[in-house]
């Protein structure tokens, strides 16, 4: 457990960090769906550098499985998707963007401060990065419900994902394969599901507007 | 307060007014060469200055004494600012007083006047300057705070003088929350010396105008002096820059050696400062103003971040 | 072969076969097949694990004791039914055009996959595999949910898959935290998250890391349970699905996760050492009943008026979870029984009755005696029992839930009263101009299966007058193993 492995790993967590506020104040959905992949290749060179340190080769495999799916395979869906549905414009948010970066900035410190009592039990290397894996988490969640577009509450359902993965890999030295196995297998199930499911929202309202989805109320 | 110290005081000042048209001729130097443009020599800011100081002073028949007064408040500021950051050495007679935060007052204290100057004569051009120099001034200065309270947390201690001696004295560590900062100070910086992206200082379109219009008024020594001001402004920036994020090379108090190498030193970070800024203002182009605020935000945002990083990780 | 591999077994295949060959005419008797299987196998796995006691299988990865393996026969059987229901009402729908024989080969096998996701919630013991399969239910029934491709079943589905995507993901960091706090003590191998062990070693669990773990279970598993505030996307799901999609979600997936809660409360208690899971649940549960009981006066939709009784009574059911003791628990396993075999027999009546009316608006609806009787008793007897009138099972269980409340809780009971007062007016008082009355449609060209509604209500009825003396026992040990 060498410090510069510490070190390293804080560095990749800032990383994480920075990128899920660039997340929440992009506007053209192409970037957010590379913010996304750089994400994915944040985390994998976070495992990696545990792995590495820490000599436990499951996470090699888990790392293994993070690159294949959430750099390669998921932005190219994504990306194959936009192309198709054709929705390469600008997304608005329902509140401006300097206001969400303040409350972005507001959801990380409350994600610290409840992080702290427990990353003192960790025995990771990486035991300071939890709360910022929940912080990762809570801003993905404040990208969902600010986006007033599919597409982009999709990205940030997953990167929520990739925040919760980060905070296994923080808290613990990541979940038993069998089980990092099955959440893979969910993920990208998941994608293509919502593939299919976005085509078919498409063609009931011709656009992907969440407004349209909003009709049913309790009468 | 020795003998040693004041002699090194009146070093930094004297250096200072003369290293800082050097620094903006090095830039206009290093701009032309970039774009491909035959460059005007490196002591061409200092004929300006001796142009200027040669010239009438015009001043309106409607222009308050605070009209007149402010060059020479504003001039005083900024070499002041220049004073107490540590450019060769950290001791300083000044250090008590070299606060990160009188470190922000002054420049506060520099804007203000020469805001309400440019508003005196009561011109459209001039409260139109005043009122995007407060917008720029009113976000940049939360995030230069952060980005010294950031440097502030890792060395505990808000002095200037203290800060360049613990960071330098650090090892060699990876610092996520330096870097963050680094990227917040460089987009304050770019906006308070009104650079582009945040503003063109070679532009003769009134209504692209900051700094530019908060001057517009003025002539002869009074323009010399704020020219010489501006230039101050943009060297206080880099020393700070240097000082927080490459403190290598700063001297300690009573190392005579150092002291002989700071100089060199000094120049040479300068210089390749200077030509960094160079490549930022041919590689951007300029933001519209309405743009100005979010940029502004983002380096607030990552000065915050800074901050977060460092309390939370402890790096 | 074991029966637990032939009861997971038989619907992954079902669904895989149904898949590839669905779109034949023989699809839902093949659906029905599957599932009857699935269900002999239940069977045969329950007079096992009563006779030997709780069994471990597989290297311990999968488990039975007396808490799931009755959950586990029930959700065989209720399965079973609805496919017997959803035979002649998918092919009244097909012909009725609003489904595609494509769309049907969709259905049939997303309802295997289905089943197969649930029952392996249920029987494993690896806490990360059931958040993989509660994960995987969801998924199973998005696209089932929107299978009509109306607009308002699309924005059902999308409500369904991001509500209850985040609250699966919340239910993620629980069990992450979870097994942070696990590996401390079991260590860093697969062993960390099988619950048998951590009910072994849950006095030493850190309990800090646990309160937090089990708030985020709470709130991510409380999501697919349907507790208020996290139940926006039940209504929609229940009113725009095919009917029996409803009466599975109701009867089978809600019972499922809040099995996945009580578990997790079984941990908490044991690491926590004080009451604060418990009145988590408890407050989360008191929340629901009172606030479905008053959004129910105020549906249009039969379905949806439904749903929101669900949420009712599945808020009744964490209450009494919440409660604990030898008497709440018991009462809120015989609710979490009566009220699926009640509720799946309610949707049942209620979509033949849809199916020939032509809407779901319950002012449109009427006279259903003289249009059917069948349905009309069906939907009428199914009403009152949901209600809690005696001798029904679920009058059996709210007495016992509302008692323990009055002996230990007596502040609560108040609430309970008045919101199953609400509920009872409001819910009667449309069902009941819905099966009396005059009406012009025309009476059912072909009987209805109703096996499947009488068959429920009689299993109800007879739970609420004799409960025999093994599956009272039964009831017992699993209310014991709950604390």
């Amino acid at each position: 457990m060498t410090p510069l492995a510490t070190q390293v790993v804080n560095l990749f967590a800032s990383g994480l960090l920075l990128i899920a506020f660039a997340m929440l104040a992009q506007r053209r959905i192409v970037t957010l769906i590379n913010l996304f992949a750089l994400q994915g290749v944040a985390l994998v060179c976070s495992t990696a550098t545990v792995a590495y340190a820490t000599g436990q080769t499951h996470l090699y495999w888990s790392a293994g499985i993070t690159l294949v799916l959430k750099v390669i395979i998921l932005p190219y869906i994504l990306h194959r998707l936009i192309r198709r549905l054709n929705v390469k414009w600008d997304i608005e948010t329902l509140i401006n963007i300097p206001m969400m970066m303040l409350v972005g900035i507001a959801l990380v410190v409350f994600a610290f401060n409840l992080a702290l009592p427990i990353s003192e039990f960790s025995r990771s290397i990486a035991r300071g990065t939890l709360g910022i894996a929940l912080a990762c988490v809570l801003m993905s969640f404040l990208m969902m419900i600010t986006r007033s577009k599919a597409v982009p509450q999709v990205i940030g359902f997953l990167s929520m994902e990739n925040g919760l993965f980060f905070a296994a890999t923080s808290a613990t030295y990541g979940m038993p394969m069998v089980v990092e196995l099955g959440i893979a297998l969910d993920v990208l199930v998941g994608m293509v599901i919502l593939g299919v499911f976005l085509f078919q929202i498409r063609e009931q309202f011709d656009s992907l507007d969440i407004h349209h989805l909003e009709k049913l109320k309790d009468e | 307060m020795n003998f040693e110290g004041i002699l090194a005081q009146f070093a930094a000042m004297a250096l200072a007014l003369v290293v800082a048209p050097l620094l903006v001729g090095w830039v206009n130097m290093c701009r032309a060469w970039l774009q491909n443009r035959s460059a005007p020599p490196l002591l061409q800011p200092f004929r300006m200055l001796h142009k200027l100081f040669w010239k009438e002073s015009i001043v309106a028949h409607g222009a308050s004494p605070m009209f007149r007064v402010s060059p020479y408040v504003v001039f005083s500021c900024m070499l002041l600012a220049s004073m107490i950051i540590p450019t060769l050495s950290t001791n300083l007679p000044l250090a008590p007083a070299a606060d990160a935060i009188a470190l922000v007052g002054l420049f506060a204290l520099a804007r203000l006047f020469i805001s309400l100057a440019a508003m005196d004569i009561g011109t459209a051009f001039g409260t139109l300057g005043a009122r995007r120099e407060m917008l720029v001034g009113f976000l940049a200065e939360p995030a230069f705070l952060m980005v010294l309270f950031t440097a502030s947390l890792i060395s505990h201690s808000t002095s200037l003088a203290t800060i360049v001696a613990s960071l330098s004295e650090r090892e060699l560590s990876i610092l996520p929350s330096l870097a963050f900062a680094g990227v917040a100070f460089t987009m304050v910086s770019l906006a308070e010396n009104a650079r582009i992206p945040v503003d063109n200082p070679t532009t003769h379109l009134e209504l692209t105008m900051i700094h530019e219009a908060l001057i517009l008024e003025y002539s002869g020594r009074h323009l010399a002096l704020l020219e010489w001001a501006a230039a101050l402004k943009l060297f206080a920036y880099s020393c700070a820059g240097i000082a927080l994020f490459f403190p290598w090379g700063i001297a300690r108090a009573n190392d005579h050696v150092a002291l002989l190498w700071a100089l060199p030193v000094l120049v040479a970070k300068l210089a390749a400062g200077g030509f960094a800024l160079a490549v930022i203002e041919t590689i951007l182009a300029k933001m519209r103003i309405f743009r100005v605020p979010e940029f502004l935000a983002t380096a607030f945002l990552l000065g915050v971040l800074a901050l977060l990083v460092h309390l939370l990780l402890g790096a | 072969m074991h029966a637990l591999a032939i009861l997971l077994a038989v619907p992954l295949v079902g669904g895989m076969l149904l898949w590839a060959l669905g779109e034949r005419e023989s699809a839902p008797e093949a659906n029905a097949a599957f599932s009857f299987a699935t269900f002999v196998a239940a069977a045969w796995l329950t007079t096992d694990v009563v006779a030997t006691g709780p069994i471990r299988v597989y290297q311990d990865q999968f488990f039975l004791d007396s808490l799931n393996v009755f959950l586990v026969s029930l959700t065989a059987f209720v399965g079973f039914t609805t496919s017997l229901f959803s035979r002649p009402y998918m092919r009244t729908e097909r012909d009725k055009g609003r489904m595609t024989a494509a769309r049907l080969r969709l259905y049939h096998s997303m309802y295997q996959v289905f089943m197969f996701t649930m029952l392996l919630a249920l029987t494993t013991n690896n806490m990360g595999i059931l958040w993989v399969a509660m994960e995987a239910a969801t998924l199973a029934t998005v696209l089932l949910v929107s299978v009509y491709r109306t607009a308002a079943s699309l924005e059902a589905a999308w409500k369904y898959f991001i509500l209850c995507g985040v609250g699966i993901a919340q239910a993620l960091f629980g069990t992450i935290l979870l097994y942070f706090a696990a590996e401390r003590v079991l260590g860093a191998e697969g062993n960390a998250l099988l619950w048998t062990h951590l009910d072994l070693v849950k006095g030493e669990l850190e309990p800090a890391i646990m309160s937090l773990a089990f708030v985020f279970l709470l709130v991510g598993y409380g999501t697919k349970v349907g507790l208020v505030p996290l139940h926006n996307w039940l209504p929609d799901a229940h009113a725009e699905g095919p009917t029996p999609i409803s009466a599975v979600l109701s009867g089978l997936l809600l019972n499922v996760a809040l099995y996945s809660v009580v578990r997790c409360k079984v941990l908490a208690d044991g690491a926590l050492d004080s009451r604060f899971a418990g009145n988590m649940m408890m407050g989360f549960g008191l929340l629901s009943v009172v606030v479905a009981a008053f959004f129910l006066s105020r549906q249009r939709d039969v379905k949806r008026m439904f749903a929101y009784s669900s949420i009712e009574h599945m808020g009744l059911m964490t209450f009494a979870f919440g409660m604990a003791g030898p008497i709440a628990n018991f009462a809120g396993l015989l609710h979490m029984t009566v009220h699926s075999l009640v509720k799946s027999a309610i949707f049942f009546a209620v979509g033949h009755a849809t199916q020939n009316a032509g809407t779901q608006v319950m002012e449109d609806i009427r006279g259903l005696l003289k249009v059917s009787p069948t349905v009309g008793w069906g939907l009428m007897i199914g009403t009152l029992a949901i209600l809690g009138m005696p001798p029904f099972g679920v009058f059996a269980s709210e007495f016992l839930i509302l008692t323990t409340a009055m002996r230990e809780h007596p502040w609560a009971t108040p609430f309970l009263l008045l919101s199953l007062g609400v509920a009872f007016a409001a819910v009667f008082g449309r069902v009941q101009p819905m099966v009396f009355g005059d009406t012009h449609v025309t009476p059912f060209k072909h009987q209805p299966a109703l096996t499947p509604v009488f068959l429920h209500l009689a299993l109800a009825l007879m739970l609420g007058l004799y409960i025999p003396p093994y599956l009272a026992a039964w009831y017992h040990q699993a209310a014991k193993l709950l604390g």
